[in-house]
């Protein structure tokens, strides 16, 4: 579904992804993990198609076709998906306006008619049930005045009603306390499936006790240094990073 | 003939003047009827004469043509402009100045009825709003017929203003003038003297009027746009709802703009003037365009009135106007709801005053601008509480959003309290469209115009939500035109 190869990438004079690999292929759950400043965020943003980052080097293939030369909208409508890490606030637009206008967008591209207000209230009520979200935040403004869990439920929520084929998740558990974590995971596991992929940026161990992935990468100095199951997440928490980092080096 | 005339009233004398001045550069055909460029006093005088206007209306006209001699142009406005040449315009032209008007939709510039297309207006009204030269180029006579059979079952006047002083002239005598006077500023002051026609309304006592009234269904609204007069008076506990405008850009030679509007409230009396302003605002380069030096004023004159103006302005090169509201009946109320737009090379210098006179009086101001291109948007406002305003009320937020690295947003409040009693508030923010916000947008699927569009909506909707249903739809759709392209 998704493969990078040998991927560079710099933002102004930096260069922070340094010959980045990775294969994942549908049905599969990849974790990502690293220390701080490894370039996972960036990676995320790349792959989602942020401006700012120069590629420098290397490929990014996505369900056969060539990602990086795709706008994050056409990106989005092929059924990538990020969550983001620090979601935006937007005054004045309403949550679920941008949600349709989203969801519309995405069928429209796929050639299906666009979902009514009513039908389409329906499906999001449904779904923010999974994720015990209350009512009210759909007439609110996009994440303005959420607190920073409900902003991360918001972004899930999201995920559920627009079903991508490949989630990226920046940092989704980061803030959150112990139920909103098991909500939020509830959340990803319902989206698992053999057609879909998942791959997760993530500090903590602790969300992988809630959602087993398949393989957990270790990724520093812009590169993945390690692969390995969910194990390597298990050693990585009781051990840290400095000994990969010294296996690196050798 | 600059020395002082004899007063002419009389329809021969009046042709002598005409026949007379024409040797002289009067320019007629069968088409127009144009007064050759220039202003003195036999200009005021021939405009009064061919409208058929009594005597007060005359001495009014002159009161304000000496007056505004005295005056000088004011310039404290942010914005800059070449100098305008006073005596090279035409101050009158009737019925309709058509040698220059195209004949047919084809001859019509394809950006304008590109920009029809995208507003939505329906084929059969392009043709007149882009000036094409055909009489009745659409029906709306049988609505406007219906229209005003309805309004007079209840009473209440709306016709042209020219009309008002032939017909009405009692009530022109003593309203007009009496909330905005003739020597109020260079500006209003020369539309005193010259102003050619307008709109007149006229809701009696206790009346709620049915229909919202629009300038749209306006009997000889066509070419009243350069001078423009409208007076609109409601009555003990009438209410009533004032459209003007139209969101479809319409085609006007004059380059000077000077309308002036006034609004009187009596006790318990409800007004609301909603307005949305899209003349020619020159091009990409800032060639061309309307100057819209506008005076719009309203009085709560009665305990327990208000009055509301809403506008959206996305027209014009340069605009300079601050309806406002003086709140004299006790307990009255006055709101100001404004988006203002300045793309390209656009100057917008608007806002409001509230004048607080009479005990527990309340304002509210939100106030809306945004930059885009090299475009300069000010929002001016003064709140004044005086002495006697026991317990005034102000509320005034003010934000501003930018588009690009080049425009400018800038705010000039003013606050003038004379009684301790009172509480004013002032809000102000101003804000970048972010990359965050399109990215956030584009990576959910959205298009990035569309993105624009509903970040730009988000942003007016405490303004778009005071405007009638249809009007917002129509306002929303035309932010939308006017700032296409504009990220950057």
């Amino acid at each position: 579904m998704l493969s990078i190869k040998n991927l560079h990438a710099k933002i102004e004079d930096r260069e922070i992804l340094r010959g980045l690999d990775l294969e994942v292929k549908a049905g599969e759950i990849h974790a990502i993990m690293g220390p701080n400043g490894s370039g996972k965020s960036t990676l995320a943003h790349i792959l989602a198609g942020r401006e700012g980052y120069a590629v420098t080097n290397g490929s990014v293939t996505y369900l056969g076709k060539d990602l990086l030369t795709m706008p994050p909208e056409e990106r989005a409508r092929e059924g990538l998906f990020l969550a983001f890490q620090y979601p935006v606030e937007i005054p004045g637009v309403n949550n679920v306006y941008l949600l349709k206008a989203a969801y519309n967008a995405i069928r429209k591209h796929r050639g299906e008619e666009e979902l009514d207000a009513v039908d389409f209230l329906a499906l999001v009520r449904a779904r923010m049930q999974l994720i015990e979200m209350d009512a009210d935040m759909l007439s609110r403004a996009v994440n303005e005045g959420f607190s920073g869990g409900e902003k991360k439920r918001n972004e899930i929520l999201q995920m559920l009603v627009l079903e991508p084929k490949l989630a990226l998740l920046d940092e989704t558990d980061s803030g959150l306390d112990i139920d909103a974590l098991k909500v939020v995971a509830k959340g990803i596991n319902k989206l698992r499936s053999p057609e879909r992929a998942v791959l997760m940026i993530t500090h903590y161990q602790r969300l992988l006790d809630y959602i087993a992935p398949d393989f957990v990468h270790v990724l520093a100095g812009g590169r993945i240094l390690k692969s390995g199951d969910g194990n390597l997440a298990l050693e990585l928490e009781r051990r840290g990073y400095d000994w990969i980092l010294a296996e690196a080096a050798v | 003939m600059n020395e002082a005339a004899p007063a002419v009233t009389q329809a021969s004398d009046v042709e002598n003047l005409v026949r007379g001045e024409y040797r002289h550069g009067f320019v007629t055909d069968i088409e127009a009827d144009t007064v050759a460029p220039g202003l003195n006093e036999d200009v005021i005088r021939l405009i009064s004469a061919k409208k058929y206007e009594p005597q007060f209306m005359l001495e009014w006209r002159l009161k304000a043509f000496r007056h505004w001699l005295t005056l000088q142009e004011p310039h404290w406005a942010h914005v800059r402009h070449a100098p305008i040449d006073y005596q090279s315009i035409s101050y009158y032209s009737a019925p309709k100045s058509k040698q220059n008007a195209p004949r047919s939709l084809d001859e019509v510039d394809p950006k304008l009825l590109e920009t029809y297309e995208k507003l939505g207006v329906p084929l059969h009204e392009r043709a007149k709003l882009a000036g094409v030269a055909v009489d009745a180029v659409f029906d709306s006579v049988s609505v406007a017929t219906t229209f005003r059979k309805k309004l007079a079952e209840a009473g209440i006047i709306f016709c042209a203003f020219s009309e008002a002083v032939k017909s009405y002239p009692e009530l022109v005598e003593k309203y007009l003038g009496s909330v905005v006077p003739y020597s109020d500023n260079f500006f209003a002051t020369l539309n005193s003297a010259v102003f050619t026609d307008g709109s007149f309304v006229f809701v009696p006592k206790g009346v709620r009027c049915p229909l919202e009234l629009s300038t749209y269904f306006r009997i000889n609204a066509a070419n009243t746009g350069q001078f423009e007069r409208t007076l609109i008076i409601a009555e003990e506990d009438a209410h009533v709802s004032y459209l003007e405008g139209c969101t479809a850009p319409m085609r006007d030679e004059n380059q000077l703009h000077a309308a002036v509007v006034e609004l009187i409230a009596l006790e318990g009396a409800q007004i609301k003037y909603s307005t949305v302003q899209n003349w020619y605002p020159g091009d990409a380069n800032g060639v061309g365009g309307i100057y819209n030096f506008v005076t719009k004023r309203g009085e709560c004159r009665g305990a327990d009135s208000r009055i509301s103006w809403t506008q959206v302005e996305t027209g014009s090169a340069i605009t300079w106007k601050y309806p406002s509201v003086l709140l004299r009946g006790d307990n009255s109320i006055g709101e100001f709801y404004s988006v203002a737009v300045a793309n390209h090379y656009q100057q917008a210098d608007t806002g409001t005053k509230m004048i607080h006179i009479g005990r527990n009086t309340r304002s509210t101001i939100v106030s809306k601008g945004i930059s885009a291109g090299h475009g300069q948007n000010s929002y001016r406002g003064l709140v004044k509480v005086l002495a006697k305003a026991e317990n005034a009320r102000n509320y005034t937020q003010c934000d501003s959003l930018l588009m690009s690295d080049r425009c400018g947003a800038h705010t000039f409040p003013y606050m003038e309290v004379k009684n301790p009693t009172a509480k004013v508030e002032h809000e102000a923010t101003t804000s970048k469209i972010s990359d965050d916000q399109l990215f956030y947008c584009r990576s959910r699927g959205v298009a990035t115009e569309d993105a624009v569009n509903m970040i730009v909506s988000g942003f007016c909707k405490d303004v778009f939500k005071e405007l009638p249903m249809e009007f917002a739809v129509e306002a929303q759709r035309l932010l939308a035109v006017t700032l296409e392209g504009a990220v950057g």
